[in-house]
C-alpha cells in the first residue's frame, strides 16, 4: 500500500502544477487563434470567453504557486477539503440560478402576454428551458456529484485526492463547460439534442475535463488504504464511466469548420433518435440516479451513525441497475419508426428496473431501522428520506409510463413534465440539499448548522412547492392526454389545440407558486450555509471536545 | 450482417449478460463474503486522516 503512495507522490507537487497549467495554455493558445478567426459572431465570443477564462485561470495559479514558499500545497496526510468547499458553494449558486429560470419559464407559460419579449430573442422560452434544465441538472446535480464524490472517496479510500493539481482542472473545467454551455443556449448556439444541446467545441471541452476526473477518481481508489472499496465509490464510478461513454458517443458530430459553432450529427433518422434517447436515458440513469444514489450509501448512513441496512442488497441493486438501465431508452420512441421489437425491449426493461430501484429505496430507508426518532428530531436525515420515498414513487411511475399503452395517454403531456420534476425536485434535489447540510458543518468544523429551524422550514417550503408542482402538472397531463384524444360523433377531433392549452391556464399558475416555494427554500439554505460556514448561531466555533476530525456525532463502536 | 449481429446479440450476447450478472448475485450472497461486507459498511462510520494507521 505505502509504495503505491510513493509512487503517486514521486513526482512532487510542482508537476501536477506545470502540467495543469501546460494544458490550459495550450488551449488558451488554441482558442486565441479561433478567436481571431472566428466563422460566426457566436463563436467569436466563446472563443473569447474560453480565452479571458483560461488566462484568468493561468495568471490565479500562477500567483498563488509563486506564494507556496515551498510549502506542498497536496499533504498527503491530510484531505483535499478545499476543493469541497468550493464545490458547495458552486452547487448552491447554479442551483438558486437554475430554480430561478425554471420559475421564469413557468411564468413565461402561464402570462405569455407579460413574459413575451420580441425584441430579446435571448429571452425567449426556447433559449431559457434548456438553460434551466442544464443549470438544474449539469450545474447544480453535477457540482454536487463532483464535490461529494471527492469528499466521500477520500474519506472511504483514507487517502487524499490523486493528482495534486488536477482535481482542481476538473472543478474549474467544468464549471467552465457550463458558462460555455448556458451562454450558448442564449446565444442560440445548440446542436438540438435534448439534454445534450452544447456545440461540438464545448462537448470536446468537457471530454478532456471528464478524463481527468475519471483519472483523479482512479487514482485516488488505486492508492486506497482501506482494503475494500465501498459501494458509494462503486456508484460514482458508474456515474463517470458511463456519462463519459453516453457524452462522446451521442455527441458524435462533424463540425462545418474548426472555427465555426456549427456542427452536424453523425448518425440520422431513427439512428440518430435512437442514439439520443439511449444517452438520453441514462444520463437519467447514470447521472440522475447511480451517482445520487452513492450520495444515499455514503451520507444517509453517516447522518444517522449506522451501517447501511444491507450491505450484500447494496451490491445486488447496483449490478441490477447497471446491468438493466442500459437497455431502457427506447420507451422514449413509442409509437415512432423505431422498430416495434426495440419499443418491446425498452418497455420490458424498464418494468424490470422497477424492482432494483426498489431494493435501493427499501436499503436506504430501512437504515434507520432502530433510529425512527431521526425522521422527527432531525430535518436532515427527514430530507434525505423523503428524497427516497419520491425515488420510490418516480421509479414506480416510470415503468408505468414507459408501458405503450399509458404512453399513449401520457407522452407529450404535463405528466411527462410531472414524473421528471417528481423525480429530480423531490428525489435529486432533497438528496442533495441533504448532502449540503452534512456537509458544511463537517467541512467547515462547525457544532451544527446555523439554525435547525431554517432547515425545518427549508424542508416544508420545499415540500409543499413540489407537492403543488406535481399535481398541478398531473392535472394538466392527463386533462390535455384525454382531450387530446376526444372524437366527437362525426370522427373529428373534439378539440382545438388551443382549448387544450387553454384548460391548464389555472394548473399554470399553481406550478409558478409551487415553483417559487421551491426556490424560496433554497434561498433559505443557501443563508443557512453561509451563516454556518461563517461559524455564527448554533453553529459556533468547534471545541477541542468535539471531534477533532470531522465534526460528527459520537460513533457507535465499530464492533 | 445485420442478422448475424442481430442473432449473435441476442442469444450469446444475452445469455453471457445473465451468466455475468448472477456471478455479480453469487459474490453479493456468497456466505464467506459476509464478515468483509459487515467490515465495509461500517467503514465510513469511523473517523480517520490519511495519516492515521
Amino acid at each position: 500500500m505505502n509504495t503505491r503512495a510513493d509512487i503517486s507522490r514521486g513526482a512532487g507537487p510542482g508537476f501536477s502544477i506545470g502540467t495543469v497549467s501546460a494544458l490550459t495554455g495550450l488551449v488558451a493558445l488554441g482558442v486565441l487563434i479561433i478567436a481571431g478567426n472566428a466563422a460566426d459572431p457566436m463563436m467569436a465570443a466563446h472563443a473569447w470567453t474560453f480565452f479571458f477564462l483560461t488566462v484568468l485561470g493561468l495568471l490565479i495559479t500562477g500567483l498563488w504557486a509563486g506564494s507556496l514558499n515551498g510549502r506542498n500545497p497536496f499533504d498527503p496526510a491530510i484531505y483535499e477539503d478545499t476543493i469541497v468547499k468550493f464545490g458547495v458553494a458552486a452547487s448552491m449558486f447554479w442551483g438558486i440560478a437554475g430554480f430561478l429560470v425554471g420559475v421564469i419559464i413557468a411564468l413565461q407559460l402561464t402570462f405569455p402576454n407579460i413574459f413575451y419579449f420580441p425584441d430579446l430573442g435571448w429571452t425567449n422560452f426556447g433559449r431559457l428551458r434548456p438553460l434551466h434544465t442544464s443549470a438544474v441538472i449539469f450545474a447544480f446535480g453535477g457540482n454536487v456529484l463532483i464535490a461529494t464524490s471527492f469528499y466521500v472517496v477520500q474519506r472511504t479510500c483514507r487517502t487524499r485526492l490523486a493528482g495534486g493539481m488536477w482535481p482542481w482542472f476538473v472543478f474549474w473545467g467544468y464549471n467552465l463547460f457550463i458558462v460555455v454551455a448556458g451562454t450558448g443556449y442564449l446565444l442560440g448556439v445548440t446542436q438540438s439534442k435534448e439534454y445534450a444541446e452544447p456545440e461540438w467545441y464545448a462537448d470536446l471541452w468537457l471530454t478532456i475535463v471528464w478524463v481527468a476526473y475519471l483519472l483523479v477518481f482512479l487514482g485516488t481508489l488505486w492508492k486506497r488504504k482501506e482494503p475494500h472499496i465501498y459501494v458509494a465509490n462503486w456508484f460514482y464510478l458508474s456515474f463517470i464511466v458511463t456519462i463519459a461513454m453516453l457524452h462522446i458517443v451521442n455527441n458524435l458530430a462533424i463540425p462545418v469548420s474548426l472555427t465555426g459553432s456549427k456542427s452536424y450529427q453523425l448518425f440520422a433518422g431513427v439512428q440518430d433518435a435512437l442514439t439520443q434517447w439511449w444517452y438520453g436515458h441514462n444520463a437519467v440513469g447514470f447521472f440522475l440516479t447511480t451517482g445520487f444514489l452513492a450520495i444515499m450509501y455514503y451520507f444517509i448512513p453517516k447522518q444517522v451513525n449506522r451501517p447501511v441496512y444491507s450491505y450484500r442488497l447494496s451490491i445486488v441493486h447496483f449490478w441490477s441497475l447497471i446491468f438493466i438501465y442500459i437497455w431502457a431508452g427506447p420507451h422514449h420512441l413509442h409509437y415512432t419508426a423505431l422498430p416495434q421489437w426495440a419499443q418491446t425491449l425498452g418497455m420490458v426493461f424498464s418494468v424490470m428496473l422497477w424492482m432494483p430501484s426498489w431494493g435501493g429505496m427499501i436499503n436506504g430507508v430501512m437504515t434507520l431501522s432502530g433510529a425512527w426518532d431521526k425522521l422527527r428530531t432531525d430535518p436532515i436525515v427527514r430530507m434525505m428520506i423523503v428524497a427516497l420515498a419520491f425515488y420510490g414513487m418516480s421509479t414506480f411511475e416510470g415503468p408505468l409510463m414507459s408501458v405503450r399503452a399509458v404512453n399513449a395517454l401520457s407522452h407529450y403531456t404535463e405528466w411527462g413534465i410531472a414524473h421528471v420534476h417528481s423525480g429530480s425536485m423531490g428525489w435529486v434535489g432533497f438528496i442533495s440539499f441533504g448532502a449540503l447540510y452534512c456537509v458544511t458543518p463537517w467541512l467547515w468544523k462547525r457544532k451544527a448548522l446555523y439554525s435547525k429551524a431554517l432547515v425545518e422550514w427549508h424542508f416544508w417550503l420545499a415540500t409543499l412547492g413540489i407537492l403543488f408542482y406535481i399535481v398541478a402538472m398531473y392535472v394538466a397531463g392527463i386533462t390535455e392526454g384525454l382531450m387530446w384524444r376526444a372524437y366527437n360523433e362525426f370522427g373529428f377531433l373534439e378539440y382545438a389545440f388551443i382549448e387544450t392549452v387553454k384548460a391548464k391556464h389555472i394548473m399554470y399558475m399553481i406550478r409558478v407558486a409551487g415553483g417559487l416555494l421551491y426556490l424560496t427554500g433554497a434561498l433559505l439554505m443557501a443563508y443557512n450555509l453561509v451563516r454556518t460556514a461563517l461559524g455564527h448561531g448554533e453553529a459556533g466555533e468547534a471545541t477541542a471536545a468535539d471531534a477533532p476530525k470531522t465534526a460528527t456525532p459520537a460513533l457507535q463502536p465499530a464492533e | 450482417m445485420y442478422e448475424t449481429l442481430s442473432s449473435f446479440a441476442q442469444t450469446w450476447g444475452l445469455g453471457f449478460f445473465v451468466l455475468m450478472f448472477l456471478v455479480a448475485v453469487a459474490y453479493a450472497l456468497w456466505p464467506s463474503n459476509g464478515e468483509k461486507f459487515r467490515a465495509a459498511a461500517h467503514q465510513p462510520l469511523i473517523d480517520k486522516d490519511p495519516s492515521d494507521d
